[in-house]
């Protein structure tokens, strides 16, 4: 295989890596006035490379050695990630201009993590699943601690670094075990090592190794116990940060999680099954307890997303080809709700300051009764309401588990279900019921209104797109299990 | 013209439940009473048609519900007994509806009021032409529910309330007896048409089941079983207790509900399934006795009451018992003719007493009435025709029914049917006396009318006086013109199949000795006689005859102290027990483990999970290295074992 049909299979990457250097450069050279261009040319480059998925190859086909591969799956997910990375970014443009965040390094930083994270979906090798994880987490650690005035935003930044590096120690030791009891860190062949289980001389090392990955990669879907970072950056880091910090990463971290636990470890489900419970069942009650007491509404949405993760494990969890289109389905659907809260959540602004009380949503009914709606909408979704988007997420999960024969986790993610619906209908609550307080700034930005309404309709209408959503993710789902 | 003839009540009655507010009250009084009135027309056309041919017509609306061998669907069936039903139900529903305008007027919400009424009169309907059990025991609920609503029209009087209360729980009683029925025979029959179940009535009968061990006749159950639910609705002996309170609704709605087609609902109820009860004999003779006791003891009440309207509603009560023991030997054509004749005789005297309370204001007390005559002449010689047609005065329509019933009683040669002719002749002595009991304290004798009130008694305005001489008309003819058809020679050929009779009993009642056939006119003229010199000629015979006959007078005027006796029978221990089950039961068991514990412990472990989250980075190291311990551990664990 030649270089160049090597090349061909990395359109997408090469387009962001190659622009993200030449703004760098124009940003570099013509200072921070130029944030608002980059920041658009950065969303029109994230929308080329989309394309660019789109038009890549449909048949699984790998490069550089077997330590890149691109099939259905990952170009799913890639569209996933750049859609999330692109909406985020749009929301993100009135807040850095309101906040005074005018360092052209923010949307060059995103789209050097958004690389990060399609190089972490198209691994097919453990060294390049680090090498994506580190780009990618460097980067994000950057954008945590963006806000230099600001002590909350360097606190999350250093706690996220800090914490991150920890699981980049422990996910080196796994891969190390694994690579010192097989001897190959590609997954093709670690996957032929392990399609007859694992020899009894190697089962210890190999499991020890597969815990620390799991770990890892635990940390970074922020599962239960590796969760603690997630509510102090996610207040800490400027709001549409921690809309993206939500989505994106979160999307390519479960995708890796699912590519690494089915391909090279495929063998080893008995194993890893009983893990990914655990830590699915800890991360849907923990998520749906703790968030209860909350008051900001990015804490809270910090556990509502540790709780969505939980929710998405119980469709890895009974590792068949439905829990996996589950998977995907619920992480299609998880991006839309998340970022329409989000963009309700940076609509919340008082006298020209953010606002990230609950409290102060209160009566919201009656004097920005649009919003109300739309957020209502998300919140209904979120809480798994038919007919819209978040319940068919959590039913194609359950249903995928109790296909799986795992009807505790099912139970137990069911009734974590209706106590995390406490929460997000308490909001409703909030806005509909109780006395109003002052109103809102009106001028919120286009840019945020648009994303809000879109987000609240196919959030309502996804029943109407549901089948073919399905459809790809099932032939998405099936290239990882040829 | 069948379905607008049900359907056109319902229009009305919906045009003016929801948006009588808006049309005001002359509006929804037109678009309820125009319908209704068009409704009665066409009835009328129906009856000649479907009286005159004997023929059957079925209309299938739709499907209800079909499951397995179980399919209902909406219907509206057309027989004979069938249309005089509807006949009579729109015929004396649109004279009410005509008379609230009037009576009704000055009242707030008159929308809701005939929005009700006409509502009522549709569930009726439906009642009366189903084909099946389900959808008569829908119409069944529907007439219950508006009976309820209507009681408690006046819903800021307490009295209404506990009224509506009362009739709607007494009635649940018989209710669930009625739903036990519709079930035993979906159980035994495996379906719940009429037509199927008349099919295999015959084949079961004879047949026992086994219950708690003792051999029960299954046709006999069923049959007493939806009896319990007709002696709820018609106020029978028992279950009764209901009907006296409920005339704490409008006047309008006691004569429409609660004399003339509600509570006739289960002798219509026990004639559809004829060709059912006809092969349960034992369920029969029961029916007869507590229809017998029922007229008898009613009577007696009747008595002795001084609020117009009970004295009315004791009288209902009475002539039901008629009626049933009609039934229950045998003589349905006898039951339908005198429910048809109660319907317009009675519609009429509680309309009347309205029109009287209506020029009294609102003065129900017979202590405070006498010597009205001259001030509202029409009303009075209209209640005086109704009272000569209930006490069955030669020539008056209810001389025509009253009489084949005690003839039929007389001539069905049983033990119960011969006592039933025997209570129903004391009970036709009491039922003339206390008639012309009420006449006389009403609108004869000397006034004893408040001096204030007295200057301003009237008669009613004609949109009040035209229904009830359309009654009258009805009370004075429609024996006469109906009783060949109804049980004379022409009947047959009228009922066409939707009767059964085994054994001919209304033949019979035309054979039988000369002195039955007088006995029951002759009480009734020495009941008003007696009740003229008691209270016209020497009404200082009276308080010593209450003296005399001091406890049982007493027994008598608490009504039997049935009220009492159910207040410490049910109750007072369904208050104990209700009590001690939401005391014991609900707040301390189900709330403290249920709702409360769980939303409590929620919150603990809310607290707790944020604590965890102290902030401090060397904790959430902590935390992620145990994570990882843990896991190996449990590996190991596995892996050893």
């Amino acid at each position: 295989m030649n270089i160049l049909t090597e090349i061909n299979l990395i359109w997408p990457e090469l387009c962001i890596a190659l622009s993200a250097m030449c703004l760098l450069m124009i940003g570099a050279f013509r200072g921070d006035s130029s944030n608002k261009t980059i920041t658009w040319v950065s969303i029109c480059v994230m929308g080329v490379a989309c394309l660019l998925v789109l038009l890549g190859p449909n048949n699984p086909s790998s490069a550089f050695n077997n330590l890149f591969i691109v099939d259905q799956f990952s170009n799913y997910s890639k569209i996933l990630i750049l859609m999330g990375a692109i909406l985020t970014l749009i929301l993100a443009l009135p807040y850095n201009l309101r906040e005074g965040i005018h360092q052209f390094e923010f949307p060059i930083l995103l789209l050097f993590s958004v690389l990060g994270m399609m190089m972490m979906v198209s691994a097919n090798d453990l060294i390049a699943l680090y090498l994506g994880i580190e780009l990618q987490s460097l980067s994000l650690y950057v954008l945590a601690a963006i806000r230099r005035d600001s002590i909350k935003s360097a606190e999350a930044g250093l706690k996220y670094f800090v914490l991150g590096a920890l699981s980049s120690g422990i996910l080196l030791y796994g891969m190390t075990m694994v690579y010192g009891f097989t001897g190959a860190t590609g997954f093709n062949e670690l996957e032929l090592a392990f399609s007859n289980g694992v020899a009894k001389n190697q089962f210890i090392g190999v499991t020890v190794g597969l815990v620390f990955i799991l770990c890892a990669l635990a940390f970074k879907v922020s599962a239960v116990p590796f969760h603690m970072w997630t509510p102090d950056v996610y207040e800490g880091a400027p709001t549409p940060i921690t809309a993206f910090f939500s989505i994106a990463p979160k999307i390519a971290a479960m995708i890796l999680l699912s590519r690494v636990l089915l391909e090279p470890f495929g063998g080893l489900f008995i194993q890893w099954q009983q893990v990914i419970c655990f830590i699915s069942i800890a991360s849907m009650a923990f998520g749906a307890f703790a968030a209860i007491n909350q008051t900001n509404i990015k804490r809270l949405m910090a556990y509502s997303s540790i709780g969505h993760m939980g929710f998405v494990l119980v469709g890895l969890a009974s590792g068949s080809i439905a829990g996996l289109q589950a998977v995907l389905l619920y992480l299609t659907v998880y991006l839309f709700m998340n970022v329409g809260t989000f963009a309700c959540i940076l609509a919340m602004k008082r006298d020209d300051r953010m606002v990230e009380e609950i409290n102060q949503l209160a009566g919201l009914s009656r004097t920005n009764p649009k919003m109300t709606i739309a957020l209502t909408v998300f919140m209904f979704s979120m809480a798994g309401i038919p007919p819209l988007a978040g319940f068919f997420g959590k039913y194609f999960v359950f249903k995928a588990a109790i296909d799986a024969e795992l009807y505790t986790l099912t139970v137990i993610g069911l009734l974590a279900s209706v106590v995390s619906a406490f929460y997000y209908l308490r909001i409703v609550k909030l806005m509909y019921f109780d006395e109003a307080v002052d109103k809102f700034d009106r001028s919120i930005g286009k840019e945020i209104s648009f994303i809000t309404i879109g987000m609240s309709f196919v959030t309502t209408l996804f029943i109407i797109i549901l089948w073919p959503v399905l459809d790809f993710a099932a032939i998405a789902a099936s290239s990882i299990f040829l | 013209m069948l379905t607008a003839t049900i359907f056109l009540p319902l229009l009305g009655a919906i045009i003016a439940g929801l948006f009588g507010n808006r049309l005001g009250s002359r509006v929804s009084q037109l678009v309820t009473v125009i319908p209704l009135l068009v409704s009665a027309i066409l009835s009328c056309f129906l009856l000649y048609h479907f009286g005159w041919t004997g023929e059957t017509q079925t209309v299938n609306l739709f499907t209800w519900i079909n499951v397995e061998s179980l399919e209902i669907s909406w219907v509206i069936y057309f027989d004979t007994l069938t249309a005089v039903m509807v006949f009579v139900v729109t015929l004396v529903s649109g004279m009410v509806h005509v008379y609230s305008i009037g009576y009704m007027s000055k009242d707030p919400h008159i929308p809701r009021f005939m929005s009700y009424l006409s509502l009522f009169t549709f569930f009726m309907l439906m009642l009366v032409t189903s084909n099946n059990l389900l959808q008569m025991f829908f119409g069944w609920e529907g007439v219950g529910l508006c009976s309820y609503l209507l009681i408690g029209f006046w819903f800021k009087k307490n009295s209404a309330n506990a009224a509506a209360i009362k009739a709607f729980i007494v009635n649940r009683i018989g209710d669930f007896g009625f739903i036990l029925g519709i079930l035993a025979v979906f159980y035994f029959f495996e379906t719940l048409q009429f037509a199927e179940i008349f099919k295999i009535a015959p084949d079961i009968a004879g047949k026992t089941f086994l219950f708690l061990g003792m051999e029960v006749d299954i046709l006999t159950t069923i049959c007493l079983l939806l009896f319990v639910g007709a002696m709820g609705k018609s106020a029978q002996i028992g279950l009764h207790t209901w009907l006296p309170d409920a005339m704490e609704g409008p006047t309008p709605v006691s004569a429409l509900i609660h004399a003339a087609t509600m509570v006739t609902a289960g002798v219509f109820m026990v004639v559809r399934l004829s060709p059912m009860f006809e092969y349960a004999p034992f369920a029969l003779t029961i029916i007869t006795i507590i229809g017998a006791s029922t007229a008898f003891f009613a009577a007696t009440i009747g008595l002795t009451q001084w609020d117009i309207k009970r004295v009315i509603a004791y009288s209902t009560c009475s002539q039901l018992g008629y009626m049933f023991f009609a039934v229950g030997v045998g003589a349905y054509p006898a039951a339908i003719f005198h429910l048809m004749t109660h319907a317009f005789f009675k519609a009429l005297l509680f309309l009347g007493s309205g029109s009287v309370i209506h020029g009294m204001h609102d003065e129900q007390d017979m202590r405070k009435m006498g010597g009205l005559f001259s001030k509202m002449k029409i009303t009075g010689s209209l209640m005086w025709i109704g009272s000569l047609a209930l006490a069955g005065v030669p020539l008056f329509s209810g001389y025509y029914s009253k009489d084949i019933i005690l003839e039929s009683a007389f001539a069905s040669h049983t033990g119960a049917g011969l006592l039933a002719y025997w209570a129903g002749i004391m009970a036709a002595f009491m039922t003339a006396f206390y008639s012309w009991r009420l006449l006389f304290l009403t609108f004869h004798g000397s006034s004893r009318v408040e001096e204030n009130v007295l200057d301003k008694v009237h008669e009613s305005p004609p949109i009040m006086l035209i229904p009830l001489l359309v009654l009258g008309l009805g009370a004075v003819l429609s024996g006469w013109f109906a009783v060949d058809y109804f049980v004379g020679d022409k009947m047959d050929q009228f009922w066409g199949s939707s009767i059964l009779m085994l054994d001919d009993i209304i033949e019979k009642a035309h054979h039988i000795p000369g002195w039955a056939i007088l006995l029951p006119t002759v009480v009734g003229v020495i009941g008003i006689i007696s009740a003229w010199v008691l209270y016209i000629k020497s009404p200082s015979i009276i308080p010593r005859i209450t003296a005399m006959t001091g406890p049982v007078y007493k027994f008598i005027y608490n009504k039997w102290y049935f009220d009492e006796l159910y207040e410490l029978l049910f109750v007072r221990p369904c208050f104990y027990l209700g009590r001690g089950f939401w005391r014991s039961g609900d707040v301390y068991v189900i709330d403290t483990v249920g709702p409360n514990g769980i939303a409590e412990s929620v919150l603990n472990l809310a607290k707790r999970a944020g604590k965890v989250q102290s902030g401090y980075l060397y904790h959430y190291a902590f935390a992620m290295m145990i994570g990882v311990l843990i896991l190996i551990t449990w590996f190991l664990f596995g892996f050893f074992q």
